[in-house]
């Protein structure tokens, strides 16, 4: 047993957190967030070259052949800086959808751009409001052709390629991939609360689309990718968690109030502890979350949803009281609290919301066992 | 990352298994596993003659007391090896627990502390479950101001060099059937408060040691009081010189903490349990999206906990000493176990009031409900864990010390008499 990266692992964690500090800084994010552009280009590019986006694409796919274990450290660094780039919709998410469902032809079309970042991908599921469910879904296909609206669709507005979720001629909801830049499909950006993140309204107008996957088998489907990008994101969030903890215990340190740092009062300090031990049980449930996910282990689909109740839970609690402790400085537009802040909220309504996780896990455990979480 | 057994790790655990298999009292898992969070609640036998037997059993195997060197009579064996051994013990652990503060806290100080000579002659009973140990600190008006205690040790004027013991204890957990016991007293009241401690072993049939059992709030009786009149100590049984009894004490404090907080339960398997049987208007309560919101927030909180539990064992069995941020363990457990009982008792709607044998799941959850505060307090209170986790984790200043330059005798306190 050993429930720790390898130093390997932590060799490349520290190889990402050394390029991230120079290249994705408050300013990056910020520029993405107040300017008029969806995603940091540069930063993107750059993540491409230094092999991150490609790391658990295997190599005859242009990818770097490492496993979702380092996967899982790059993400862990992008969510502490609150990279502004699409790496969940292209990596996470579409990524794991060609490597789990893509026909040969389709996985070299794709993964390689992908990994390049020459291309990027985005999933289009949700139409409208409440909870991701096939009974909601209206797109339909006929004769391959795509028609409906999907909204929101994160990354959408950037997307070259597009999985998309839709029901066939039968009535069974099925995947199919749809070039954004086809004839018939037309798409806007949406105002959001955290526009470092992009969102679209995308809607298809007897757009082509090319099956994925086996027909009616998209839920199925959709369901085992979304568990992988779950564990993925989880790290995100955690390290998002973490760095928020981080910035108020470095602040609390510094700022001073009737005559002592605010960090030795202790009603600031036990806020801190408590963000000390949320976003410690989320790093110890996306580490197992990440080995199931690597592992292949029978319980992955508990640990994926464990993996992401903590996280999102964690990440949203050290967000808030990152501004609590920051006092009216952390309402300020000019400190960093709420670009935090507004990551966690978005990350925890993305990919379905925290009450579908927490519900999905005790579907989970039901159907499985409850000793797996003893 | 890997938490399957290596080769060896799974040679041994069939090993365990099959031990554990041949020699486990069967007859008192049930019981066991009924009983709230791993408390020793069997009713059918004397829980402390079942302790004593299967910690005998144990230790004539060499499986008692793993974390302990083998000439003080423990098995000698890899962080890895106990957690295999504690998943495979499983419910059988509980009946031990009457020796957890010997094991867990006295004995490590022993270790540290004594001469080789008392070493040889006091651990190996107690890893074989012949002797009990209990930890006299608390006292009325010293609990988390731990150096705060008022209990005096004196040299005897007979130039014996013994010394004598007056005062009180409380709290003290298993006095009644213990044989030893760890005292912290003060011999120096003109210096502050932390330099003038010393700390002792003291055989608890002395003359002049008096136990009284202190009724619960949940009705039991596992503390008590300890009240020494004129009681001797043969300065041969110090622990540490005189005056270093703080220094001493923070040895079986930080072993407490990783004693009592590794690998507790928040009672979530339990709950979970009942709420695939209870019933919300006809269908299983574990169908209720309200009742999945509140399960899922317990059950990821009792998987972190035992994925933070592995991550220290990792850390550990490459080298790395376990420190501060093993609070975690107790803080994150007590307030989930109270929550968590709560909750139960609300599915358990107006039933919830009942108690024992009349109550739904015979009483599990009442009695996790009325014993959780104590976990909230003993071995450091929530906020003293946070405080640690403040201070000695996130390196925040620590608490303001008015009595920190001023000797013990001027330090004003509540209800001081003298
Ligand atoms: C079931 C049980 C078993 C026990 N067994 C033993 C035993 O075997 N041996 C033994 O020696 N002791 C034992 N104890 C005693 C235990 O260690 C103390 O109760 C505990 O340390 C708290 O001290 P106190 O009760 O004096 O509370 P106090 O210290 O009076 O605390 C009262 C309240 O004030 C808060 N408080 C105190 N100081 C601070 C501070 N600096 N910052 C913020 N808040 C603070 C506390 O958190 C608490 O909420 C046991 C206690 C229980 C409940």
């Amino acid at each position: 047993m050993n429930l720790d990266f390898s130093d390997e692992q932590k060799q490349l964690r520290e190889q990402v957190r050394r390029f991230l500090s120079e290249n994705c800084t408050s300013e990056t994010v910020r520029s993405i967030l107040e300017g008029p552009e969806s995603y940091d280009k540069e930063l993107y590019q750059g993540l491409a070259e230094l092999g991150v986006l490609g790391a658990a694409i295997p190599e005859e796919y242009g990818g770097v052949g490492l496993t979702h274990l380092e996967l899982c450290v790059v993400a862990e660094e992008l969510g502490r800086v609150l990279a502004p780039v699409p790496v969940s919709s292209s990596i996470y998410l579409t990524a794991e959808f060609l490597m789990l469902a893509g026909s040969e032809k389709q996985k070299e079309t794709w993964l390689p751009k992908l990994a390049s970042g020459e291309a990027i991908g985005a999933f289009a599921f949700a139409e409208g409001q409440g909870r991701m469910a096939p009974a909601k879904i209206k797109a339909t296909v006929s004769g391959g052709k795509l028609s409906g609206t999907k909204s929101p669709v994160a990354d959408g507005d950037v997307a070259d390629v597009l999985v998309v979720a839709a029901k066939n001629e039968k009535g069974n909801v099925s995947l199919y991939l749809v070039e954004a830049a086809a004839k018939g499909v037309s798409r806007e950006t949406l105002e959001t609360i955290d526009p470092t993140r992009s969102q679209a309204r995308i809607t298809f107008d007897g757009a082509p689309a090319e099956l994925l996957g086996a027909e009616g088998d998209g839920w199925h489907i959709a369901t085992q990718v979304l568990d992988r990008a779950a564990v993925l994101m989880a790290f995100e969030q955690v390290g998002g968690a973490d760095r928020s903890l981080e910035i108020a215990r470095d602040y609390a340190l510094e700022r001073m109030a009737f005559g002592r740092p605010i960090g030795s009062f202790q009603a600031v300090k036990h806020i801190l502890a408590d963000m000390y031990v949320s976003a410690t049980l989320a790093r110890s449930n996306c580490y197992y979350g990440a080995w199931a996910l690597n592992s292949g282990a029978a319980e992955f689909p508990v640990a994926a949803a464990t993996a992401r109740v903590s996280a999102t839970t964690a990440f949203q609690h050290c967000a808030k009281n990152n501004i609590q402790v920051h006092g009216g400085m952390g309402f300020t537009w000019a400190f960093d609290c709420h670009l935090y802040y507004r990551r966690s909220n978005a990350l925890a309504v993305a990919l379905g919301s925290l009450s579908s996780w927490e519900s999905q896990l005790i579907e989970r455990m039901s159907a499985g066992n409850a000793e797996q979480a003893a | 990352m890997d938490f399957k057994d290596t080769p060896e790790e799974a040679a041994f655990r069939a090993e365990v298994r099959a031990w554990i298999d041949a020699n486990a009292p069967k007859h008192l898992e049930g019981e066991l596993k009924r009983a709230s969070f791993g408390s020793n609640g069997i009713a059918s036998e004397d829980p402390i003659a079942a302790g004593k037997a299967w910690q005998k059993k144990k230790a004539e195997a060499g499986w008692a007391c793993l974390h302990w060197p083998k000439e003080y009579g423990g098995g000698a064996r890899t962080p890895i090896e106990r957690v295999i051994w504690g998943q495979e013990e499983g419910p059988y652990a509980a009946l031990t627990g009457v020796f957890t503060i010997g094991h867990g806290m006295c004995g490590p100080t022993v270790m540290s502390w004594a001469s080789e000579e008392h070493k040889r002659e006091l651990l190996p009973p107690l890893a074989s479950g012949e002797t009990v140990w209990c930890q006299l600190f608390s006292e009325p008006a010293s609990g988390s101001d731990l150096a705060g205690l008022r209990t005096r040790a004196v040299k005897a004027d007979d130039g014996s060099g013994d010394w004598i013991i007056n005062g009180q204890k409380i709290w003290t957990s298993g006095a009644q059937y213990s044989d030893w016991g760890l005292l912290i007293t003060r011999t120096n009241p003109d210096v502050p408060k932390h330099k003038g401690l010393t700390m002792f072993f003291l055989n608890m049939k002395s003359p002049g040691v008096e136990v009284r059992p202190i009724k619960q709030a949940n009705g039991q009786s596992s503390f008590n009081e300890v009240y020494f009149t004129d009681v001797r100590i043969p300065d041969s049984q110090r622990l540490g010189e005189v005056g270093q009894g703080w220094e001493v004490s923070l040895t079986t404090l930080m072993n407490e903490r990783l004693s009592i907080g590794s690998g507790m339960s928040t009672g979530f398997p339990e709950l979970f349990r009942f709420c695939m049987e209870a019933e919300i208007d006809g269908a299983p309560a574990v169908d209720d999206s309200g009742v999945r919101s509140k399960l899922a927030q317990f059950a990821v909180k009792q998987s972190g906990l035992k994925y933070t539990g592995m991550r220290a064992i990792s850390a550990l069995s490459k080298g790395e000493t376990p420190g501060p941020e093993n609070s975690i363990g107790k803080l994150v457990a007590g307030a989930a176990m109270q929550e968590l009982s709560m909750f139960a008792l609300d599915l358990q709607g107006e039933a919830g009031v009942l108690w024992n044998e009349d109550s739904p799941q015979q009483g599990r959850f009442q009695a996790m409900l009325m014993r959780s505060p104590a976990t909230r307090i003993e071995g450091g209170s929530d906020e003293i864990l946070r405080n640690i986790i403040g201070e000695r984790v996130l390196g925040l200043p620590g608490d303001i010390r008015v009595d920190k330059n001023v000797a013990f005798k001027d330090i004003p306190t509540s209800g001081r008499k003298n």
